[in-house]
């Protein structure tokens, strides 16, 4: 992406402030969010910013593409390279619709319970998708089966049904940026993660420290 | 399971009538009719998953033979998903949306060496070149456009 003809700055908006990114540092955020969304057990916060900003960059390529001239070597490298993008925006978004299905009625639950001001982990279209999915199920189920069942059993008890992320999943980390002290494992010991250092361990403890990108999921 | 829950009325009946030693019984039952809902709940559910990754292999049209197996319930079933998952596709980005079910691997190079498996007729590239899909004719095409064609078997990838 550094080859393209002029590196293309976006606004990314980053709370409050206001951040010039070239397209590769975008690619580069996309990627650890990609990876990150593989191996973490739950679903993460969405970074809907960086897939705009990387389907506009498709869409300039493409229009640049097209107006080379044919047989144009650079064509053929943009043409890889656009390829490449959209693989790693299909695979996270893919990655994400799969937690998506599966907790469904438990993202559905915590939505309903979450504060104003926290930021969802959920864009608007992925909870309308959960939504449709979790009545489309339900009412499959009422239709086919529930119905003709006793009537102390036609509801089924949504504790029974809940699938919840199992955040006790051991995963493999890398440490970014410091050395962490302190990290409070269930209260009972704290650890120092020492900087470039890669560590296997339970998701719980660290979920926090994914936010800020101290550590990254490998 | 009808069976089951009548009888177990009766008891439920008679034991709030007062007569007791038949709690067991009801609960028995009540068990039994638990786990057959369980068992048939899992059935169904493990169908509508198969059905859903049918729906990421073959596109939003599904192969005759696989739609004869669907019930009546499940197809409708399938076209509300896809019709979620149309609009949720359609929504990513400002663009009109990204297609999901492509770049299903992470692609190795641009052009594809690839074998017709049986008589497709003409094919036409986004370049504009038309090629004829002849049986056991070998081309040479770009991976994007041969894609859809490979899963659903008319095109075979030649690997060496």
């Amino acid at each position: 992406m550094a080859e393209s003809s002029a590196s293309i700055e976006h606004v990314i908006s980053d709370d409050s402030d206001m951040e010039h990114m070239t397209a590769a540092e975008v690619l580069a955020k996309l990627e650890e969010a990609w990876l990150n969304e593989k191996f973490a057990p739950e679903l993460l916060e969405c970074r809907t910013e960086l897939v705009e900003c990387m389907l506009d960059q498709i869409a300039e390529m493409n229009k640049n593409i097209e107006k080379a001239k044919k047989g144009d070597f650079r064509v053929t490298i943009h043409r890889i390279e656009i390829d490449r993008v959209r693989y790693v925006l299909s695979s996270y978004l893919r990655e994400r619709l799969q937690k998506v299905e599966k907790f469904a009625e438990h993202l559905i639950e915590e939505e309903g319970k979450r504060l104003p001001d926290t930021a969802s982990k959920l864009s608007p279209e992925e909870l309308q998708y959960a939504i449709e999915y979790h009545k489309s199920i339900d009412a499959h189920f009422k239709q086919v089966a529930l119905r003709h069942m006793p009537p102390n059993l036609q509801s089924v008890d949504t504790k029974d049904t809940l699938v919840k992320p199992n955040l006790d999943h051991f995963v493999f980390l890398r440490v970014n940026e410091r050395t962490l002290d302190d990290v409070d494992i269930d209260g009972i010991e704290t650890l120092t993660l020492d900087n470039h250092s890669q560590y296997v361990m339970r998701y719980r403890p660290i979920a926090h420290l994914l936010e800020n990108n101290a550590v990254s999921l490998i | 399971m009808r069976g089951l829950f009548e009888q177990n009325q009766q008891d439920v009946s008679a034991t709030v009538a007062g007569e007791a030693g038949l709690f067991s019984g009801v609960q028995l039952r009540h068990a039994c009719l638990e786990r057959n809902r369980r068992c048939l709940l899992a059935y169904l559910w493990n169908r509508l998953q198969r059905v859903r990754e049918m729906r990421w292999e073959f596109g939003s049209v599904l192969p005759q033979d696989i739609r004869n197996c669907l019930s009546e319930h499940e197809s409708q079933w399938f076209s509300n998903y896809n019709k979620s998952l149309a609009t949720y596709m359609r929504s990513i980005g400002g663009h009109g949306g990204l297609d999901l079910t492509r770049d299903k691997k992470p692609p190795k190079s641009l052009y594809i060496e690839v074998r017709c498996l049986e008589d497709h007729g003409e094919f036409e590239t986004e370049s504009g070149d038309i090629i004829w899909l002849k049986k056991n004719s070998q081309h040479f095409l770009p991976r994007a456009q041969c894609e859809h064609l490979i899963r659903q078997g008319i095109l075979e990838h030649i690997l060496s």
